[in-house]
């Protein structure tokens, strides 16, 4: 074991784990910030996508040993959960199961902040590492349209 | 507590005390409460208004993401009045005295709960008017009421729901309960944002994976492929992880328990361990063969049989064949198996994502050796589904680990787990005969084979009944491979097989594969053969809406190629037109069109997603979904190798709802059905090639 200090949503945690732990289960196991989600393991679905100064990373893959810089996730995306991502994704009702939508919505979120204002092209290119299973992808496009009119980046 | 009116509406008075909100509803928890002074409402299991104000509406069925926990709420919101902004909505857990069929399966929760439901909520505003009636001592028939209000007409006086819960709750249940003319919905029909959608896209929504108790310990599984067995475990590495603290050896399995996940997968899959072949483990090639085989013969009962296949054939013109292929496919719920189990010796609790729980409380009774009242389980929002939570393999298996352990614990799968761990969408084939006369469809004979099941057809759908002579014979191809329930049993395949041909067919005799359709449809209207699951108006009405959605006939775009698809399942009738291109060998889906006749919607935004979702589920499963085996292990262990669906694939898509004053039918997975046949259909317009093996993707390997 191995002790990190971590920042995450501008907070700073201190935890005691093997090295070779991915940031995933340090969130979700020691810090019981359950918000991002477990779905492959192997980076390839997205569910566990949170912010690694300010880039979209996936947490499943990522060992605590390896992170330098803030993390963000889910939970500290906004202080009262009004960024305009979530507005968008509640107002056009996306989540069907909703397991994904952690992922999701920080994916976009990081897009909206690189690029104000995608393009169609910009959204597939952004969205196609994150899976939805039910299939609510027409309403994630449309969502982040919306959440750009609702001024997108915060 | 009385119980009165109408028993199998478990329409219950009870008074409660405490003054809060009652966050539990089970029935032990209220009788301790039933002596003491009055003031929450709960006139039935349904709903609880407290004096606050605070109206709590329960979702009894499990939410796999269908949306139930939201529309069932709904229909009581509707009948009791109530202001939907003001409603809070609380998942039930199991309760088999106060709910009938928790169960998220069959496309049924609304179907079954339509009426039930809307009167658990007619009774509870009789109740309150009838309170307020007395307390202004007046004429209930002065009385109505508005968003959580009754209102004396002729005075204007109003009292809110939570004024009125202590006095509503010392009445009687109403003797006869009136619901409302639907004319006057003012929540049903809408569009209605999913309840859990704040906590959904904050973080906060808790699923059965997130489940944390103090001394939990978390739990993976080593299991064996299909086809073999345990025969010797060495778990010395095992221990030696830090964190681990138990191995448990039981039914041919390996249980490692640790004190976080990442330690119980380390300590996993450092267990070394032999495994010896029971039985023998099968390959892709082998089951392959097999069905291959069965489809050459009949059957000595068949499914159906109207007139005489095998004379039409012999009369024939001439007789088209073809023969589709279905690979297995693993349903792949985002959030892997998981359960919490806290087996003590006298009691269990159970806690998850379960589609069955009162299947998970009886097959865990069994297991632990305790009586069905000593088990409790609790349901968790699920991160899908899609038939593979029907199942009680992991749930058991939880509780089976705790007991040995002596252990709260959560049991977590991995994907890998997860897509070797069984009851796919079952592997066949099927073979179809059309014999044509004077260009004439005169004969349709199916001869169906599939892994585990008893019958792979739906021989009551259409065209059955449009023609004198039809056949469906269905043989079982025993595996080890498991199968079960995935989204639109049998449907998810036989409606693209089915819909494929018919457009062979239409296009062998020269005519339109949409008035070709009808042209059967009509057939099956005026003279009937034998009796059919579908009312043929209904289906002409979707196919023609769509058709003309869809400008099917016309000219669309240079380069965009149109292909149709319908089909019947769970009461719905959907029918679909997609537009499609190919540019390098790639199919590119530019757009779906969608008519539907669910009869009434209930909720606008819920039933439009579900065909969205169901129509992108089985686009993505058509051209990318197969798992194959090597001597019973999957081949394809994540998501790097199993390909599902992403954004850039997703058409735009296009829904509308006709027949919506008819009583509601299913909609979790009759979307799903045709989208197979419609893309399919239009890759042949556009290149050409049949597609009778799925995925597309993998078409040109294969010689069928």
């Amino acid at each position: 074991m191995a002790t990190f200090t971590l920042s995450i949503n501008n907070r700073n945690y201190t935890v005691d784990v093997e090295p070779d732990t991915p940031l995933l289960w340090v969130l979700r196991d020691e810090l019981n910030l359950t918000g991002t989600k477990y779905g492959c393991g192997v980076a390839q679905c997205g569910a566990c996508t949170v912010h690694l100064n300010g880039s979209p990373v996936r947490s499943c893959t990522l060992p605590v040993s390896a992170i330098k810089g803030k993390i963000t996730t889910i939970e500290g995306l906004s202080e009262n959960g009004d960024h305009p991502v979530q507005q968008a994704w509640v107002e056009l009702d996306v989540a069907q199961c909703g397991y994904c939508q952690a992922g999701q919505i920080m994916t976009a979120a990081a897009l909206l902040a690189r690029k104000p204002k995608p393009t169609d092209a910009d959204i597939d290119a952004a969205m196609a590492g994150n899976i939805c299973r039910c299939g609510t992808y027409k309403r994630i496009r449309k969502a982040i349209h919306l959440a750009v009119a609702k001024g997108g980046a915060k | 507590m009385k119980t009165l009116v109408n028993r199998r509406d478990f329409l219950k008075v009870s008074t409660l005390a405490g003054g809060g909100l009652m966050l539990s509803f089970h029935a032990n928890s209220l009788n301790a409460l039933l002596e003491e002074e009055t003031q929450v409402f709960q006139p039935n299991a349904f709903l609880a208004i407290s004096p606050d104000g605070t109206i709590t509406l329960m979702a009894p069925n499990p939410e796999v993401g269908q949306g139930v926990k939201t529309s069932l709420p709904m229909l009581v919101a509707e009948e009791l009045d109530a202001d939907w902004s003001m409603v809070q909505v609380e998942q039930a857990g199991l309760d088999t005295k106060n709910y009938q069929r928790q169960v998220a399966g069959g496309s049924g929760s609304v179907r079954s709960s339509w009426e039930s439901f809307r009167k658990a909520g007619a009774a509870a505003r009789q109740m309150l008017t009838e309170a307020a009636a007395k307390k202004w001592n007046v004429p209930v028939s002065e009385c109505f009421t508005d968003k959580g209000f009754v209102i004396h007409k002729p005075t204007g006086r109003t009292l809110n729901y939570g004024a009125l819960a202590t006095d509503a709750s010392k009445l009687d249940l109403p003797k006869e309960v009136k619901l409302k003319d639907p004319r006057d919905y003012r929540l049903i029909g809408r569009r209605i944002v999913n309840v859990d959608a704040q906590k959904i896209v904050t973080g906060k929504m808790a699923y059965g994976i997130d489940t944390r108790r103090e001394g939990m310990l978390t739990a993976m599984v080593a299991r064996p492929v299909f086809g073999k067995k345990l025969k010797a475990v060495d778990d010395s590495r095992a221990r030696q992880i830090k964190g681990v603290k138990q191995v448990i050896v039981f039914d041919n399995k390996v249980a490692v328990l640790a004190t976080s996940t990442w330690a119980a997968k380390k300590g996993r899959d450092a267990l070394r361990i032999e495994w010896e072949d029971d039985g023998k483990p099968e390959s892709t090639t082998d089951y392959n063969t097999a069905l291959a085989q069965l489809i050459q013969k009949t059957t000595n009962e068949p499914k159906r049989n109207d007139g005489n296949v095998e004379e039409a054939r012999k009369q024939a013109d001439k007789v088209l064949e073809s023969i589709f292929y279905a690979p297995f496919l693993p349903h792949a719920p985002l959030e892997p198996m998981n359960f919490f189990a806290d087996v003590r010796d006298d009691r269990a609790e159970l806690f998850g994502p379960t589609q069955t729980p009162a299947r998970t409380r009886t097959e865990a009774a069994r297991v632990l050796g305790l009586p069905e009242d000593k088990i409790t389980v609790g349901m968790s929002r699920m991160g899908g589904g899609f038939g593979r939570r029907l199942q009680a393999d992991y749930s058991v298996e939880a509780a089976q680990i705790s007991k040995l352990a002596k252990s709260p614990v959560l049991v977590v799968w991995t994907r890998e787990d997860d897509m070797q761990g069984g009851f796919y969408r079952p592997a066949g084939m099927y073979r179809y005969r059309a014999s044509i006369k004077n260009n004439q469809l005169t004969g349709w004979h199916l001869i169906a084979a599939a892994a585990n099941s008893p019958n792979a057809s739906r021989e009551n759908n259409f065209p059955a009944g449009a023609l004198p002579n039809f056949r469906v014979d269905s043989h079982n191809y025993s595996t080890a491979i498991t199968v079960g329930p995935w989204r639109a049993p049998n449907h998810n395949f036989i409606a693209f097989t089915e819909e494929s041909f018919i457009d062979e067919i239409a296009l062998e005799l020269g005519k339109d594969p949409v008035a070709f359709r009808l042209e059967l449809l009509e057939q099956a209207k005026k003279q009937p053969v034998g009796t059919v699951a579908y009312e043929p108006d209904r289906y002409i009405n979707v196919v023609k809406k769509v058709a003309e959605m869809g400008n099917w006939g016309k000219q669309g775009e240079k380069g965009i190629f149109k292909g149709f698809g319908a089909h019947f399942s769970f009461g719905t009738y959907v029918a679909q037109v997609a537009d499609i291109s190919v540019e390098n060998g790639k199919v590119k889906v530019h757009k779906v069109y969608c008519a539907v006749d669910c009869g009434r919607v209930i909720n606008y935004s819920g039933a439009e997603t579900q065909i969205e979702g169901g129509i992108i589920d089985g686009l993505g499963h058509m051209l990318y979904g197969e798992i194959t085996f090597k001597n019973g292990e999957v081949e394809q262990k994540n998501f790097n190798t199993y390909r599902l669906i992403r954004l850039p694939d997703a058409p735009d898509i296009e829904v509308e709802f006709i027949n919506t004053t008819a009583d509601p039918q299913g909609l979790g997975e009759p979307g799903l059905p045709p989208i197979g046949a419609a893309v399919a259909n239009a890759i042949f317009a556009a290149t050409g090639k049949r597609i009778r093996k799925l995925p597309v993707g993998s078409l040109s390997d294969v010689k069928i």
